[in-house]
């Protein structure tokens, strides 16, 4: 127990980075080194350009021995940035890690006073005699080594949850991919070619679905959501929700004893069926049954019931026949699986661009979403792959494209992102129509283009050869022509500043991309960040663009924020080999901000236990015989919201003691006596 | 310049949304006026109401906890526990004499580095309209 160890005298180092001009150009290093020597215990105080460098570590590590100090502080850029690193130089330097405190003079300070170097000198000083408070109290802490289930789950099922699955699997791990639709694919599956190469999407995609189902790590959990998430880095315990499907597969027929039953996705169910929905892969332009699958090459084939809109009439169960793969009562099921870390890949949505009623989708028949003419265009879509208008079914000859239909917007209706990959996808539409129509005229509004990637800027060129003209201008109204349905799109072209006005055939809206709906649930559950406009936060847009702030848990995809196919996939392994580390090193080790009772201190009144977000409390007998608090260590994650609450202050936040926090506070508003 | 007065305020704030929020207006370098010194700790909910009567007890002119919206919080639900504590806090102070308005509990986000921004600036505005904490008049 802490107040069992023999004080020692406390000897404090005190170190200040300049980085570069980053704090040195706004506070005066010299000064804020001089103060340090005459603060309380301070030893030794020393400066240097940057800290964090090599020789910087090296003369900590030399000051440690030489100074035999039994506390660090540096004065420098955020602890979430550089404490690791400070703490590893501390061990080097033979002094426990946990002996190390930060004090941020950069992020908060430097660089929001840059114009203030006596304010920003002032809060520096602050800053060390409040870190040297709480360095004079450090303890020895040692962190917990705890094993690492050799097990990851990946949430999500497009292109990028795919790609993540694939690696974890190959590389040895046990891996669930775990997705809400009853195939895999997500919305690179919609798709009817990939710009630049224009690859058949469905072609270079589909041998990866098929090799998730074959292969030996991969679990596939079609149809399931993600029900609750427990646990910590290294044992997350997922409970998940198996949507009933109505649907047994050879498996399951097996195992209730149905020999050689089971559904193969013969099809005979689905004519029989009565019930007509929209088809949401189609985007509602084709119709499907209540038993339906998406499209010829979903993964797993398997025949999903819709229980919302069947009527149980059972036609299906009857010509079904001796293979008895349907069952109309069957119910969800939770199932909870153990995995080491997780990737969460739950891709996007697309904005809902009828809000800018300027354009008039929705209202207006022939004008489109991207998506939409996607599979209007796709060989294997509604119309199979007969470019028609929706509104006679006649061949469009001139089709406008949209740009930024929602991204790049401040009017607070829109996005004020860039979706980043629609100019991309917009070329390569006016590209599919040549293709499909001779003699078609494409016209694309623009504010800019973005062909940014690989071969992307020579496949926009390529393009303007294929005699895409292209007006740059926001498109300020669409009309339609209530006879014809054709539509009078205005704009200006700004760059002849000239007022426009064409009447087309069709026009198409590069809409902008939002996260799902789910992406807020999901991100709850796991404990995950989101940014401003509602995207999963990365640890580090730089240094972490895979990781969060939640151990274990990783990003992949446009979850993360928009970006095209390559991006996603290349994320996406980022992702997979991030969360491999911790499995295939087998343990992590836990920050030891453990709860501890002092018992001597604790009446047992157990008002922590309710407080405890994780159940690590418990009341039990001291060696006196009273009864006391106990910390399961396990359980505990070292929040603090006991240690908040103890009305006998018998609760020792370990590192985040309340001696330590006090002294703290202390330091700050008494100047330097305490 | 440095005779006038100026507010002593302490930040009291989480690890995971509130300092990480304060770490992003210093990347994107957004201005904000010194007035505040900050108390990392992992969660509002460590947030002991001993903490901001000490500070007030030694001088502070306001106090600031601040941490994850409701329902992100890293811990669960260490913010709302803390809230809870925060508005039991406010009615003390009041008891005690000290304006209310010297004491505030914000939720600020990883993300919200210009919100970080504005509530300093809101609090040293309002702490300084106040003028100095009556327990420093009380001393003297």
């Amino acid at each position: 127990m802490a107040d069992e160890k023999k004080p020692q005298e406390p000897r404090v180092g005190v170190y200040i980075c300049h980085c570069g001009t980053n704090i040195a150009g706004s506070i005066d290093i010299k000064e804020l080194q001089d103060y340090a020597r005459t603060i309380a215990d301070v030893v030794v105080s020393d400066e240097y350009q940057y800290v964090c460098s090599t020789p910087g570590q090296t003369m900590i590590e030399e000051a440690i021995k030489e100074h035999k100090l039994t506390g660090l502080v540096v004065a420098a850029c955020s602890p979430r940035l550089h404490e690791p690193t400070f703490r590893r130089a501390s061990q080097e330097g033979g002094m426990n890690q946990f002996r190390f405190e930060m004090a941020n003079i950069r992020e908060q300070n430097s660089w929001v006073h840059m114009h203030d170097r006596e304010g920003a000198t002032e809060k520096a000083k602050d800053a060390v005699r409040m870190a040297v408070a709480k360095a004079r109290l450090l303890e020895d802490l040692h962190p917990k080594s705890v094993p690492v289930e050799h097990a990851a789950m990946v949430v999500g099922a497009g292109v990028g949850g795919i790609q993540a699955a694939l690696d974890l699997a190959s590389s040895g791990i046990k891996t669930y991919l775990v997705e809400k639709s009853p195939t895999i694919g997500g919305r690179m599956s919609q798709l009817d070619k990939t710009f630049p190469t224009l690859d058949c999407s469905q072609c270079i995609l589909t041998p990866k679905m098929v090799d998730v189902l074959r292969h030996p790590n991969i679990e596939l959990m079609s149809y399931t959501e993600v029900e609750s998430v427990e646990g910590y880095i290294g044992n997350f315990d997922v409970t998940l929700r198996k949507k009933a499907n109505g649907v047994l597969t050879m498996e399951q027929a097996e195992a209730r004893g149905i020999v050689g039953g089971g559904c193969n996705g013969c099809g005979d169910c689905e004519p029989v069926c009565p019930v007509i929905k929209p088809n949401p892969f189609e985007l509602g332009m084709a119709p499907r049954k209540a038993i339906y699958i998406y499209h010829p090459q979903v993964v797993p084939l398997l025949y999903t019931i819709d229980f919302d809109s069947c009527v149980k009439c059972g036609l299906c169960e009857e010509v079904c026949g001796d293979k008895k793969a349907i069952d109309l009562e069957m119910q969800d099921e939770l199932v909870t699986v153990k995995v080491g870390t997780a990737i969460l890949a739950v891709g996007y949505e697309v904005f809902p661009i009828e809000k800018k009623t300027e354009w008039g989708y929705k209202r207006y028949d022939n004008v489109v979403s991207s998506l939409e003419f996607e599979r209007l265009i796709c060989a294997s879509g509604p119309t199979g792959g007969k470019m028609i208008r929706p509104s006679d079914g006649e061949v469009p000859k001139k089709i406008g494209f949209v740009l930024c239909a929602g991204s790049r917007d401040n009017t607070g209706i829109g996005k004020p992102y860039c979706s980043r990959f629609c100019c991309m996808y917009s070329l390569k539409h006016a590209h599919q129509l040549y293709e499909k129509i001779p003699g078609a005229q494409s016209y694309i509004f623009y504010m800019d283009i973005r062909s940014f990637g690989k071969m992307y800027e020579e496949f926009y060129y390529r393009i303007q050869d294929e005699g895409a003209k292209f007006i740059r201008g926001r498109v300020a109204k669409i009309e339609e022509d209530p006879i014809t349905k054709n539509l009078y799109v205005t704009t200006e072209d700004t760059l002849l500043g000239q007022p426009v006005n064409i009447e087309l055939d069709m026009v198409v809206l590069a809409s902008a991309v939002v996260p799902t709906e789910e992406t807020n649930s999901v991100r709850k559950l796991f404990g995950v960040s989101q940014s401003m406009d509602g995207w999963l936060l990365e640890a580090h847009p730089k240094l972490n663009p895979c990781g969060t702030t939640t151990a274990g848990v990783f990003l992949a995809g446009v979850c993360q924020g928009p970006k095209d196919i390559p991006d996603t996939v290349a994320q996406a392994e980022g992702a997979a080999a991030a969360a491999s580390i911790p499995i295939h090193v087998g343990e992590v080790e836990l920050e030891p901000y453990f709860a501890m009772c002092i018992e001597e201190k604790c009446a047992g009144c157990g008002m922590c236990l309710d407080l405890c977000p994780y159940a690590a409390l418990d009341l039990g007998k001291s060696e006196d015989g009273r009864t006391v608090m106990k910390v399961t260590e396990a359980k505990c994650k070292g929040c603090g919201t006991c240690g908040g609450f103890c009305p006998g202050g018998a609760i020792w936040m370990q590192h985040f003691t309340t001696p330590q926090i006090v002294a703290q506070i202390d330091a700050f508003l008494l100047g330097g006596e305490q | 310049m440095s005779d006038e007065w100026k507010p002593k305020i302490l930040g009291i704030i989480c690890n995971w949304c509130s300092y990480a929020g304060a770490d992003l207006a210093g990347s994107a370098r957004t201005q904000y006026p010194p007035g505040i010194r900050t108390v990392r700790v992992m969660c509002t909910g460590r947030v002991d109401t001993l903490f901001i009567m000490k500070a007030f007890a030694s001088g502070a002119d306001g106090v600031l906890v601040s941490g994850c919206h409701f329902g992100d919080c890293h811990y669960l639900e260490g913010n709302y526990k803390a809230a809870k504590r925060m508005f039991l806090m406010k009615s003390v102070l009041k008891n005690m004499g000290i304006e209310d308005k010297r004491f505030r509990m914000t939720f600020v986000s990883a993300s919200e580095g210009a919100k970080w921004a504005k509530v300093v600036e809101d609090v040293v505005n309002t702490v300084t309209e106040l003028g100095p904490s009556p327990l420093k008049e009380l001393e003297q």
